[in-house]
């Protein structure tokens, strides 16, 4: 919504700013009042828009995407992410969602599937047992939020450069898309999927995740902010074109890496 | 100023001839690092609101980009505009010997002469091509909290990949309070720098047209 900004009432901005000018030596007047001129013209045709509105945003997400490359360029698929000792785990542990924790998703461990999609050799959907009996990896690491806050946690799981090697996926495809019970869905880069810390997480400090956690699966990849860590998979596809996501399409940085 | 320039331009040829002050790159890179610094400031206010480190927030009105996702917007797009400006700056102050003659020697005893003066308001400002001892150490103490916030802001930005700068800094969640301590120094800066140059009206004069 374009919000006007009136000028205010009895006063000629052209008047004031010449008025202004007249401080000033001649040379420098000039070339004030043309800049002046258009400087005012752009506030009073848009008001605060200029610096607070969809249409400055829309221009910032062109230097988003521009950051999106930088941050491609700087991730190195051999740094990991610092792990920490168990006795600096945070406990509890917050949640946190654009929900509350009751609206949370209560997924069905007998009903559910994991479907498999896209360029994947084979596309057998998975059940909960036959992912717990997977080769386990375990880490304590850091989980930062868009936000800034951040919180230590263990996780445990199937590596997901082992899971995408097992299911025969095309590694050398351009994208991973998970979606979500709750319609929730992030797309990361192949390169960051096959980051050895990158997990299928079945478990949040060795027991089965629970429903805040994710339950019963969560992505977690601590080279990324937390909303880049999709709890409550669904469905994995990978792809060559971007399926965006549900914070990346509202404006939060589609990269977003650590 | 004031009284000068509304006479009209015939009474300023001690200005218009004057020696330069201020060369046009420092002007340029100036103004740029001004609108960077508000912007990135701005900015930042309203992500610090998004999970504040302290007991209070950051009114909206003064914040920048409506909401967290915008504000980032604004953060990283203006970082850009202060990085690269920044490295002008302090590339062509090393080159062209502009930080050796202006901002060396420092001395204590003059920083404490030159401080009482200033308190008294028996400071001189006749010539603003060299700067006192006060202003000697508040520049160069800017330039190095400058340093700080771009480097704490980095490894906030990326724990990860740059994740030996963040343990510098002692580790993620410190180098958030570095980065907020070195943003209130740069406004408490800004505060004092703008109050002076509106007291000093002339030194304005030369950050804008040189003289």
């Amino acid at each position: 919504m374009p919000r006007q900004r009136k000028p205010m009432p009895g006063v000629d901005p052209k008047l004031l700013i010449k008025d202004a000018a007249k401080l000033l030596p001649e040379p420098s007047r000039r070339l004030f009042l043309r800049g002046a001129a258009s400087l005012g013209a752009l506030a009073v045709l848009s008001g605060c828009d200029i610096i607070d509105g969809d249409t400055s945003e829309n221009a910032l997400r062109v230097i988003s995407t521009f950051n999106d490359r930088v941050q491609a360029f700087l991730f190195n698929p051999n740094t990991l992410a610092p792990e920490y000792p168990e006795s600096m785990i945070t406990r509890p542990f917050p949640f946190n969602a654009y929900y509350s924790e009751d609206e949370a998703p209560d997924v069905d461990a007998d009903k559910y599937r994991l479907e498999i999609g896209g360029r994947v050799d084979n596309k057998q959907p998975w059940t909960l047992p036959e992912l717990y009996k997977l080769p386990e990896v375990s880490q304590i690491t850091r989980h930062v939020c868009v936000e800034g806050w951040s919180a230590i946690g263990s996780w445990q799981g199937v590596k997901l450069s082992e899971f995408l090697k097992l299911i025969g996926a095309d590694l050398s495809a351009k994208y991973v898309w998970f979606q979500c019970a709750e319609g929730y869905s992030n797309t990361i880069d192949m390169p960051t999927a096959l980051h050895p810390q990158t997990q299928l997480t079945l478990k949040f400090d060795h027991q089965i995740l629970q429903r805040a956690y994710g339950f019963p699966i969560k992505i977690r990849i601590p080279t990324k902010l937390g909303f880049k860590n999709p709890k409550y998979v669904t469905a994995m596809w990978v792809q060559n074109n971007d399926g965006g996501g549900y914070w990346e399409n509202q404006g939060y940085n589609w990269f977003s890496g650590l | 100023m004031t009284i000068e320039a509304t006479a009209g331009p015939s009474t300023l040829p001690d200005t218009a001839t004057g020696p330069v002050i201020h060369p046009w790159w420092v002007r340029v890179t100036h103004w740029i690092n001004a609108l960077a610094m508000l912007l990135m400031i701005g900015s930042g206010w309203q992500i610090y609101d998004a999970a504040p480190l302290f007991g209070f927030e950051f009114p909206r009105q003064i914040a920048l980009g409506n909401w967290l996702g915008g504000a980032l917007l604004w953060h990283f797009a203006a970082m850009w505009l202060l990085v690269i400006n920044g490295l002008v700056y302090v590339a062509l102050g090393i080159l062209t010997g502009r930080f050796r003659r202006k901002l060396f020697p420092i001395r204590p005893r003059e920083v404490l002469y030159d401080l009482l003066a200033a308190l008294r308001g028996k400071l001189s400002h006749d010539d603003l091509s060299m700067y006192n001892a006060v202003q000697k150490l508040l520049y160069l103490g800017i330039l190095l909290t400058g340093v700080v916030i771009v480097l704490s802001g980095l490894s906030i930005w990326k724990p990860v990949q740059f994740h030996t700068l963040t343990s510098f800094f002692g580790g993620y969640n410190t180098a958030r309070y570095v980065h907020f301590a070195a943003m209130t120094a740069i406004v408490t800066f800004l505060v004092v720098h703008v109050t002076l140059a509106i007291l000093v009206p002339k030194s304005l004069r030369a950050m804008i047209v040189g003289r």
